[in-house]
C-alpha cells in the first residue's frame, strides 16, 4: 500500500534536497506547430547547440543514478529527432519510465513499432480542438488533426497506454464535453484538460486566450460531473485557470523538490519557464555533474525552501502546501519573482491580475493570437 | 511520491467492494520496481510514482491476472497470518482505489 509521502512533508533543511523524481528532458526546440500558447523560453535553442543522443544517454545514466523514476521526453517535437528511438533506448536501458510527450506530427506508424519494440512506456499525445479547423488554426498546421488522429489510433492499435492533453483557452473552453468525450473515443487512459498557463509567449495572447469566468466556473463543473462518470474508464486531471482561483496552485510541487527539466542544449533548470526570471544562472550538463547541479546549483537554491519568501507568504500557513505559487507568475506579472504569486486572494498585487482580466474581457473573442516563432535551424 | 505536471485533485475514493472472482492485474503501461536510491518499492504509472509498503508489494505480487481477489485473499491471510476479513478490506481498500485511478484491472 501507498506510505504517506515524505516528499510532500515540509522541509526544514533547504540545503539538503531529497532525490528528485522526475525529469523533463527537451530534446529539441523545433516543432511543426506553432501555438500561440507555446511554453518553451522566448529564445529557443537552435538545432545545432542540441545535445547528441549519447549525451542524452549519459544524461539518463546519471539521472537514474540521483533517484529520478519518470523521464518526460518532449520538445518542442521530439519527433523531429530523427534519433529519437535511439534516444528512448537509452533511456528504456536506464530503466526510467518513459514517457513520450508529441502533437503527433513525425510519428509514422513505422516508428510507433519502432519505439513500442524499445520499451516505450507511455505517449501523451496533444489536443489543440476537436475538429481540425479551429485545431489547425490554433497549432498552425493544415492537417495537423487529422494526422494526430490517426497517430492516435495507432497507439491504441499497439497497445501504449494513453493520455490526452488538451490545452484549453478561451477559444476551446465551451467544447470540454466533446474534447472529453473525443479523448474516451480515442481509447486515453488519462486525460489532462489544461488551461494555458501565462508566461513567456502565451503572454503575448494572454488578452485572447484568457478564459471567462464564466467559462472557467462551468469547466470546473463538467470536469468534475465526467470525473464521477468516468471512474475507473478515464482518469481526467484539470489545471483549472488559476487567474480565477482563491490560492495558486503549487508549482512543481515546490521549486527544486521534485523534479528538474532540461533544455535542448544542456541547461539544467529547475521548471521550464525559469528563463523568464532574470539573474538566475543555470548550469549545463555538459559542465556539470547532474547531483552537483541538483544539489547545489544557484538556480535550484534561489527558491527552495521558504526562506526566500517574502510576506504574507513568509507567515502563511498554507506555504507548506502551494509554496507561494509559481515563481514565473510572480515574475511576469510583478516584476519579483520571490513575490506572492497574484493568483492568490491574499496577494498584495492583485491589480495586475484585475487589470489583465479587465483587458481580456475588454478584447474580446475575436482577439488577435501571436503564432509562435520557430527555433532558428 | 507524485511526479511534477499538472495538479493532481485526486478524487476521495469510496471503496467499491471487489468481486472475490475477479482477477487483479497491473495493465501495460504500469509496474513495481525496487528504487535503490530510496531504498524501497514503488509502483509506476503515467504521471505518477507511488511508494508502496511490504503488503502493498505483496498483493501486487499476486495480482498477476490469474490469481481471484479470493485467492489472494486467502494467500496472504496464511502467509501473514492474519484474519481473511482484516485482509479482504485492506486489500480491497487497496485495489479498488488503484482501479479507480486505472492503474490496475479487475479482469472478470
Ligand atoms: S499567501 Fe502565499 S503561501 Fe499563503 S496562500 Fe497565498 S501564495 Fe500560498
Amino acid at each position: 500500500m501507498t506510505a504517506p509521502d515524505p516528499q510532500t512533508a515540509p522541509r526544514q533543511a533547504p540545503e539538503a534536497p531529497p532525490p528528485p523524481i522526475a525529469m523533463l528532458a527537451e530534446l529539441t526546440h523545433r516543432c511543426p506547430l506553432s501555438c500561440p500558447y507555446c511554453s518553451n523560453p522566448l529564445e529557443l535553442t537552435a538545432r545545432s547547440a542540441e545535445l547528441s543522443a549519447e549525451e542524452w544517454a549519459d544524461a539518463f545514466r546519471q539521472a537514474a543514478a540521483l533517484g529520478v523514476l519518470q523521464l518526460h521526453l518532449s520538445g518542442g517535437e521530439p519527433a523531429s529527432r530523427r534519433d529519437l528511438e535511439q534516444i528512448v533506448a537509452a533511456a528504456v536501458e536506464a530503466e526510467l519510465y518513459t514517457n513520450l510527450i508529441t502533437s503527433g506530427v513525425g510519428l509514422t506508424p513505422r516508428r510507433l513499432e519502432a519505439l513500442d519494440e524499445i520499451g516505450l512506456d507511455h505517449v501523451q499525445l496533444s489536443l489543440q480542438g476537436v475538429e481540425a479547423g479551429p485545431a489547425d488554426q490554433i497549432g498552425g498546421y493544415r492537417g495537423g488533426f487529422a494526422r494526430k488522429m490517426e497517430v492516435a489510433r495507432e497507439i491504441a492499435r499497439i497497445g501504449f497506454p494513453l493520455t490526452i492533453n488538451a490545452v484549453m483557452h478561451r477559444r476551446n473552453l465551451d467544447r470540454l464535453e466533446e474534447t472529453i468525450e473525443l479523448a474516451l473515443r480515442l481509447g486515453a487512459r488519462r486525460l489532462e484538460v489544461a488551461c494555458v498557463q501565462f508566461h513567456g509567449w502565451a503572454m503575448r495572447s494572454r488578452a485572447a486566450l484568457l478564459p471567462t469566468r464564466e467559462q472557467a466556473l462551468r469547466a470546473r463543473d463538467v470536469v468534475a460531473e465526467a470525473r464521477e462518470r468516468l471512474r475507473g474508464v478515464m482518469v481526467i486531471d484539470f489545471v483549472p485557470p488559476d487567474y480565477y482561483a482563491e490560492f495558486p496552485k503549487a508549482c512543481m510541487g515546490g521549486w527544486g523538490s521534485t523534479g528538474l527539466n532540461v533544455a535542448p542544449d544542456g541547461r539544467v533548470l529547475p521548471c521550464h519557464a525559469a528563463e523568464t526570471i532574470p539573474g538566475l544562472s543555470f548550469d549545463n550538463l555538459r559542465r556539470r555533474p547532474l547531483a552537483e547541479i541538483w544539489l547545489r546549483s544557484e538556480a535550484f537554491a534561489a527558491f527552495r525552501g521558504f526562506d526566500w519568501m517574502e510576506e504574507p507568504c513568509a507567515s502563511c500557513e498554507r506555504k507548506t502546501r502551494d509554496f507561494g505559487g509559481c515563481r514565473c507568475q510572480a515574475q511576469a506579472m510583478t516584476g519579483r519573482a520571490s513575490a506572492t504569486d497574484p493568483t492568490c486572494s491574499r496577494s498584495p498585487d492583485r491589480a495586475a491580475l484585475d487589470a489583465a482580466l479587465r483587458e481580456a474581457a475588454e478584447a474580446g473573442a475575436e482577439a488577435p493570437l501571436v503564432p509562435r516563432a520557430p527555433a532558428p535551424g | 511520491m507524485s511526479a511534477p505536471g499538472p495538479a493532481r485533485n485526486r478524487a476521495p475514493a469510496p471503496p467499491a467492494p471487489i468481486d472475490p472472482a475477479a482477477r487483479p492485474a497491473l495493465p501495460r503501461g504500469v509496474r513495481v520496481r525496487w528504487d535503490a536510491v530510496r531504498q524501497g518499492w514503488v509502483l509506476l504509472a503515467p504521471e505518477r510514482a507511488l511508494r508502496l509498503d511490504q503488503i502493498g508489494v505483496a498483493i501486487l505480487e499476486r495480482a498477476d491476472g490469474a490469481r481471484s481477489f479470493a485467492d489472494i485473499v486467502a494467500d496472504l491471510a496464511a502467509a501473514y497470518d492474519a484474519p481473511p476479513e482484516r485482509i479482504a478490506a485492506d486489500a480491497g481498500r487497496f485495489l479498488s482505489a488503484l482501479a479507480a485511478r486505472r492503474m490496475i484491472e479487475l479482469r472478470p
